[in-house]
């Protein structure tokens, strides 16, 4: 096996604010291997955008990576300079956003949106930029892709312009690409296509993804791993199979529990009961324990990470558990 | 585009017709015509041929017809002080004032874009207080004594710049102006600095509220993701993008510096059409008022259809003729 | 004591406004510049060393006498004195109550004239609407100075015919920012509720709709009041503002104009900076109040 393309070690996110600091991400350790699809689960809030935007570094001031390390290619990422930092983004790194009616710019055309980012990493010709900003375009299932250069976003539809958002981060064949909640924006039936099309794209092209979602479904069906987040932290992790069919930690099957899919045909979902903890003032031990049936004394200390068969949970009471 | 222009002219034509029949009921009907214009010293003879060539003995709306066919002729009657048509003598002095304004706002643009980009990028910091006091300054300076103080300091105390008049006209391509010879800047700078101070303060709170009104969407943050360098991102997608605003309320506002000239010319000396409007109010020479008013709402209009030929051409989703 | 700890309380608006002023010592100094110009305009004739325009105490031996001269009669002119030999300082505060009173009263009317257009507007809607809102657009399109200019020229001078003028081109303001601010709330469902209770027009135009609007109109109201004296000043300035026997600080700026060449330089330097502090104090307070009812943009 080769060496993973990103490692993220004890990652933590912190903002301050008046109220206190606000921990994003508290201490987040992954790995995603060449050619591996990851699924980052969580609800909004759980800090799985922060995690991807940590990554490429682009948290937005006044939040900063307060520990932990990034490393990918074997390369540290946190202590790298802002430029450097830029060079990687776009070029080894790309990510796709939730809302594409908001990710292209509305004042210039798609070719130069795409020219640029060729541009920015490659000194390479104006007429090169373009063609090959036109064959990405064709790659991504755009119908005539040089008349369409021309055109501004206004002139697309959601998904033909998530479309285009997929073709400029496949401009530099990265090796990974993150993409947060590519789909939710969309309509029912496109969300299955950009799904597929960015599964086979990242087949095609051998790069890993880290797929951010807030629907387990969604991840089923794509992913080989999952990641289930919880209050800015990775609660379960594991091969997708495994933690879907047999999760370990209660939240995982509060989760699992108010999917519609994943519950049999006339038994009523079950909502998690509470909400989740505010992020100024979460309890020390589990976060989870105040919404937890199992919970008991020993929950107000820290759970490790329990570890077995390429799965992990942080959990004292955990669900039974086996390989799928 | 065609059907544009066409339905902007007809609607411009029928602000002409109700600008003229207001100015025509306020001057003319209002008041005694015969008074207002036929100079106090004429004979009675003269008095009689002019109420008879003004066809005053007509019913209202014939006079109007009569007034407003000449105006279409290009006639807007004779002043009474030079004796002179009144469109001659308006046109004679157009270039000075269009000179004077065109300067202060490429001042105003110039200086007040940058100083709102600093401002706006950096919110809340030290330089950014300075500025926006600045600004509030800036609005607060009576136009007329800031000019004054401006004569002070620099003609009288200083001696550097001559404080009235337009000084030596060069020519370039066959125009006539200030701008194309030394004595003719040096007499150019303070007032157009006088009339441009009001203007570059709201440039720059415009430009600073785009920018952070533009730099947290996410087209920002996706370029930035895409390895954008700052630069481009700040100069060509944020730049684009306050540059809608910024021309609509730049058109309306080179009207009212067209207007606010009139008192720069008054305290410079500045032959333009500003300072003859005051001259005439006060020597009751009515019908150059009227011209004028009706000059200004022609080029008014003229402002507002450039305008939107410019909007049109910065922001691709306005396509003109789909106008309403 | 309880109008104190109701100015503390954040949930009023008073209490947000003067805790918003309170925390930016930049706000409260205007504020407070405001104040003393206000207290100094009302309190004017009993503050000032002479009246200047009482002719009998005027000597035109004192005539342009630089600021810290002494009069004959042994008064100390701080701030020099005109062509006729007046005490420039009590002109100007003479002429700051002028300034001040024109500009307040053609704002507070042209709010009242605004308000009420701009919330009938927003209420029925419609025709009423179209019309009224036509009109302000014009209005708002035409420079405020050339309107005014216009009906001066056309007027003649006089207190009342400028304040006319600035009542006429500041209403739009007023009523646009009304209207916008009662559309909002038109549509909540507390005014639908109180229309099926059978609450009269009227008490949901003022009781309702109007304290809502409240917010903008005290922004767009300083920041008018501001306008108005800078404009009175200008037109007054130009010659076809107040008349000479009503003279305000845009008057006194004038008459300097004359002399300024030639060195006598306190003449319009002081009115100007007068007028200045005034409009200025007057912007920034202005501006720190939309800082603070304006929840976009957060307070920081």
């Amino acid at each position: 096996m080769t060496d993973p393309v990103l490692e993220v070690t004890n990652l933590s996110t912190h903002f301050p604010t008046r109220a206190g600091v606000i921990k994003a991400v508290d201490g987040v350790s992954f790995t995603v291997a060449r050619r591996q699809i990851v699924g980052l689960v969580g609800e909004s809030g759980s800090g799985k955008s922060i995690t991807g935007f940590s990554i490429l570094g682009l948290v937005d001031p006044p939040g900063h990576v307060a520990s932990g390390s990034i490393r990918f290619n074997g390369e540290e990422l946190t202590t790298k300079s802002a430029k450097d930092m830029r060079m990687i983004r776009g070029r080894r790194i790309a990510m796709i956003f939730q809302d594409p009616m908001m990710t292209l710019n509305p004042v210039l055309s798609i070719g130069t949106q795409m020219i640029e980012t060729v541009r920015a990493h490659e000194k390479v010709s104006y007429a090169e930029a373009r063609a090959r900003s036109r064959d990405t375009l064709g790659l991504v299932g755009i119908a005539s892709p040089e008349e369409r250069l021309d055109a501004y976003p206004h002139q697309f539809s959601g998904g033909m312009r998530q479309r285009v958002a997929i073709a400029i981060s496949l401009l530099h064949r990265p090796d990974l690409i993150i993409a947060d909640e590519p789909t939710t924006a969309l309509d029912v039936t496109i969300q299955s296509q950009i799904l597929f099309e960015i599964k086979r794209l990242a087949q095609e092209f051998g790069m890993s993804l880290i797929w951010i979602s807030h629907d387990l479904g969604v991840v089923a069906t794509l992913a080989e791993r999952v990641m289930v987040m919880y209050a800015g932290r990775i609660v379960e992790a594991g091969p997708v199979e495994d933690v879907l069919t047999y999760p370990a930690h209660p939240y995982t099957v509060g989760l699992m529990n108010a999917v519609p899919a994943a519950v049999p045909r006339g038994e009523p979902l079950r909502p998690i009961p509470g909400m989740a903890p505010s992020p100024l003032s979460r309890p020390l031990g589990c976060a989870f324990r105040d919404r937890c049936a199992r919970a008991t004394e020993i929950c107000a200390t820290e759970p490790a990470i329990a570890l077995a068969n390429a799965r992990e949970w942080r959990c004292f009471h955990p669900h039974s558990w086996r390989a799928a | 585009m065609t059907v544009f222009v066409i339905r902007r002219l007809m609607q411009s034509m029928a602000v002409l017709l109700v600008t003229a029949f207001v100015v025509f009921l306020g001057v003319y009907a209002i008041g005694d015509p015969v008074e207002m214009l036929i100079s106090p010293d004429a004979s009675p003879a003269e008095r009689a041929q002019v109420i008879a060539s003004l066809g005053l003995d007509q019913p209202l709306w014939q006079q109007f017809f009569t007034f407003a066919w000449n105006a279409i002729h290009g006639d807007l009657g004779r002043s009474f002080v030079f004796n002179r048509p009144t469109i001659s003598l308006i046109f004679e002095r157009l270039p000075a004032t269009l000179e004077l304004t065109f300067t202060a706002l490429v001042i105003a643009l110039a200086i007040g874009i940058p100083l709102g980009l600093i401002s706006g990028l950096k919110p809340n910091s030290k330089t950014d207080e300075a500025i926006m006091t600045g600004s509030i300054l800036g609005f607060s300076l009576p136009s007329f004594w800031q000019g004054m103080m401006l004569i002070m300091i620099f003609s009288v105390w200083l001696g550097w710049l001559p404080s009235t008049g337009r000084g030596e006209l060069g020519s370039f391509l066959g125009l006539q102006s200030s701008l194309f010879s030394i004595d003719g800047l040096t007499h150019l700078i303070l007032p157009a600095v006088n009339l441009c101070l009001f203007k570059l303060a709201l440039v720059i709170r415009l430009t600073r509220t785009g920018v952070r009104e533009t730099m947290p969407l996410d087209f920002v943050k996706f370029a930035r993701a895409k390895g954008i360098s700052e630069r481009r991102i700040v100069f060509v997608h944020v730049l684009k993008n306050i540059l809608i605003p910024l021309i609509t309320v730049i058109g309306m506002e080179l009207g009212s510096m067209l207007a606010f000239a009139v008192v720069t010319e008054t305290i410079f000396a500045w032959p333009g059409i500003g300072k003859l409007l005051i001259d005439s109010i006060m020597r009751l020479d009515r019908p150059v008022v009227v011209a004028y008013l009706l000059v200004i709402v022609s080029l008014f209009i003229l402002i507002n259809f450039v305008v939107d030929i410019l909007y049109s051409l910065i922001d691709p989703r306005v396509r003109l003729g789909d106008a309403q | 004591m309880s109008i104190l700890a109701s100015l503390r309380r954040e949930d009023t608006l008073t209490g947000r406004l003067t805790m918003g002023i309170l925390r930016s010592p930049k706000a409260l100094v205007a504020t407070l510049i405001c104040l003393l110009l206000f207290a100094t305009a009302l309190a004017g004739p009993w503050l000032t060393p002479q009246n200047p325009y009482d002719l009998a105490t005027l000597d035109i031996l004192d005539a342009k006498l630089p600021p810290g001269e002494q009069s004959m009669s042994g008064l100390t002119f701080w701030l020099g004195t005109d062509g006729q030999g007046r005490d420039m300082l009590s002109a100007m505060v003479y002429g700051l109550r002028t300034s001040l009173g024109v500009g307040v009263f053609s704002g507070l009317v042209a709010l009242m004239v605004g308000t009420v257009l701009g919330l009938v507007a927003a209420y029925f809607g419609g025709r009423i609407d179209t019309i009224i809102m036509r009109i302000v657009d014009l209005m708002l399109g035409l420079p405020t100075i050339l309107v005014a200019l216009m009906l001066l020229a056309l007027l003649g001078q006089g207190v009342w015919k400028v304040i006319f003028a600035l009542i006429l081109v500041q209403w739009a303001t007023f009523a646009r920012a009304v209207r916008s601010a009662a559309l909002v709330e038109k549509n909540k469902d507390y005014v639908e509720a109180a229309v099926t209770l059978g609450i009269g027009t009227p008490r949901i135009l003022f009781g309702h709709l109007l304290p809502n609007c409240l917010p903008p109109l005290i922004v767009i109201g300083m920041l008018q009041v501001a306008n108005a004296i800078s404009a009175e000043a200008t037109l007054s300035f130009l010659g076809i503002g107040l008349p000479i026997t009503e003279p305000s600080l845009g008057l006194l700026i004038a008459n300097g104009y004359q002399v300024l060449m030639s060195g006598e330089y306190w003449i319009s330097v002081y009115p100007g900076l007068l007028l200045l502090l005034l409009v200025f104090s007057i912007n920034m307070t202005g501006d720190r109040c939309r800082e603070i009812l304006n929840p976009r943009l957060g307070e920081r």
